[in-house]
């Protein structure tokens, strides 16, 4: 049995007296697409930051390929770090660089890669998402939210890694916008064959990138199964988020932000 | 009960932590500036935003505070029918202490704060997130270039600040005040020394480590969106101005204090 490609055990995360997550485990082999689900606040994002080694987690551990992320050497997380994409909730393309540049700094700086070679790839990249040459040229700023969507996963897949990790990747954009990013990703991952970890709180992109669901309440995974289950989970909190119903066991705590 | 002794302890405490921070940032910003790889593009791009753009504000600064030197000293050494010291005074003035701290006051005002707010911006959008995931230190492509830039590009501007100052002093001796102009050059000539040149560059050279280092670490550390970035950059001025200041003070004690 080879061994899943990434792997939580027991993982907790607290900020002061907010405990964020409590105990957290999860396997997702090669080649899986997994979507984490849950409400904002719920700590998934704090989760992928653990995964990337961009925040110790107070215990637990956290495998990429056998390896644990927050134990390792900093070279050695370099190595591993080489091997993931990410794309990031706000897309966190660099507004001081062109769009290409943005999207060939991880074949520049970290593959060594000559600018040219670099940005005959970013092209073909950028190319594969829906933009333009002519785009490559601008800045990030005068750049459409979608767009900015699309260079960021342009970026991700720019050293064709293989694992790739999407925090919130349709949020803040229109119904059908966010169904071209879908699609986007969907190809994307077809393509490189690569193990994917996606957290949103939007359903729709939930149903179509993922292999498997999983949500995330309270700290924990409270239930995971094969998307085509979601619909009959047979959990309340599940059901309650699926159908966004503002009531059932899910507490909404209005108080607090 | 409010212990007035545990809030003071507390107080105490919480700026030793963040010294420790800081100076934690400083060594490890520091020794990636000379491990490789080492971005000279991004070195040549600092110096320039640094030096250049800070040549009118400094220069202004300078030439108005010379200026405004020479008429006080020569209204006071009048009383004693001593205005031939102005020159004198003027130069040691400008090059021991006024070119350094007030060009370093000012370049900290701008590229302290400039730094601040890009860093931070940088920090709550994720952006030096996003530089880790692909396999570059933040450290090394953000600060270190900026640590190097100001440290070689304050003396450049100091440089220019106390000539300009000096420049200062002589347009007001010799238009208003009615001194030689050759007789004021040579004066200065004679009083100016070598130590108070090297001194001045050094001082320079060690705000432009302040300067960048407040900035950076400012921004790096910012978290909670555009207000704390804002505080950041509050944080960063006021952070240079007091190193600055208090940084003259150990050069000056260490390099003036025994000669007199
Ligand atoms: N760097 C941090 N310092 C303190 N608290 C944090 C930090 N990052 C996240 N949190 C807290 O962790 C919780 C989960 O945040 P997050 O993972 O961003 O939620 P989401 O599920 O919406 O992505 C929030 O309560 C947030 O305030
Ligand atoms: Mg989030």
């Amino acid at each position: 049995m080879t061994p899943p490609m990434i792997e939580l055990k027991n993982v907790k995360k607290s900020f002061g007296n907010n405990i964020v997550l409590q105990d957290i485990n999860l396997k997702i082999a090669k080649g899986q697409s997994l979507v984490i689900i849950g409400g904002s606040g719920s700590g998934k994002s704090v989760m992928l930051k653990c995964l990337l080694g961009l925040m110790a987690p107070d215990s637990g551990q956290l495998l990429i390929s056998g390896k644990d992320i927050a134990k390792i050497s900093a070279s050695d997380r370099k190595q591993v770090l080489k091997k993931i994409g990410m794309l990031f909730q706000s897309a966190a393309l660099f507004d001081s660089l062109k769009v290409w540049q943005n999207v060939a700094f991880g074949l520049i700086q970290g593959q060594g890669l000559d600018k040219i070679t670099a940005k005959k790839i970013a092209l073909e990249k950028l190319r594969r998402v829906g933009l333009s040459p002519d785009v490559a040229e601008l800045s990030p700023a005068e750049l459409s939210g979608g767009m900015q969507k699309r260079v960021g996963l342009a970026r991700a897949i720019a050293t064709e890694p293989e694992i790739i990790f999407f925090d919130e990747p349709t949020t803040g954009l229109d119904p059908i916008m966010a169904d071209v990013i879908n699609d986007l990703i969907v190809e994307c991952v077809q393509d490189l064959g690569a193990t994917t970890l996606t957290i949103t709180h939007d359903m729709a992109s939930a149903r179509k990138i993922a292999d498997r669901i999983a949500m995330l309440y309270e700290g924990r995974i409270i239930w995971e199964g094969a998307k085509t289950h979601i619909n009959n989970s047979g959990n309340a909190y599940v059901d309650q988020f699926i159908h966004g119903n503002a009531q059932g066991p899910i507490q909404m705590d209005t108080a607090k932000s | 009960m409010i212990n007035p002794l545990a809030i003071i302890g507390r107080t105490i405490l919480d700026g030793l932590g963040e010294l420790g921070r800081l100076f934690r940032f400083a060594a490890i910003a520091t020794s990636h500036i000379v491990r490789p790889p080492i971005y000279w593009r991004l070195i040549g791009q600092q110096m320039w935003l640094i030096g250049y753009n800070s040549l009118p504000v400094v220069g202004l600064t300078a030439l108005f505070t010379g200026a405004a030197l020479a008429q006080q000293i020569f209204v006071g050494g009048s009383r004693f029918n001593a205005e031939s010291v102005v020159p004198g005074v003027v130069v040691i003035a400008i090059v021991r202490e006024l070119g350094p701290v007030l060009g370093g006051l000012m370049v900290a005002g701008r590229v302290s704060s400039a730094m601040a707010a890009e860093l931070g911006t940088m920090r709550v959008t994720e952006q030096i997130d996003a530089l880790v995931t692909l396999s570059t230190d933040p450290f090394k492509y953000l600060v270190a270039p900026r640590l190097v830039a100001a440290v070689f590009t304050l003396p450049l501007l100091v440089l220019v600040a106390n000539v300009i100052g000096v420049l200062g002093g002589f347009l007001i001796g010799t238009e208003r005040l009615g001194l030689n102009g050759a007789t004021y050059l040579q004066v200065t000539a004679e009083f100016l020394e070598a130590a108070d040149i090297y001194s001045s560059l050094v001082k320079a050279a060690v705000f432009g480590f302040f300067i960048a280092l407040m900035g950076s670490y400012h921004g790096y550390n910012s978290r909670g969106g555009a207000q704390g970035v804002g505080k950041a950059t509050t944080n960063a001025v006021v952070s240079a101005f007091i190193a600055i200041l208090f940084t003259n003070l150990i050069i000056t004690v260490i390099v003036f204090g025994v000669t007199g």
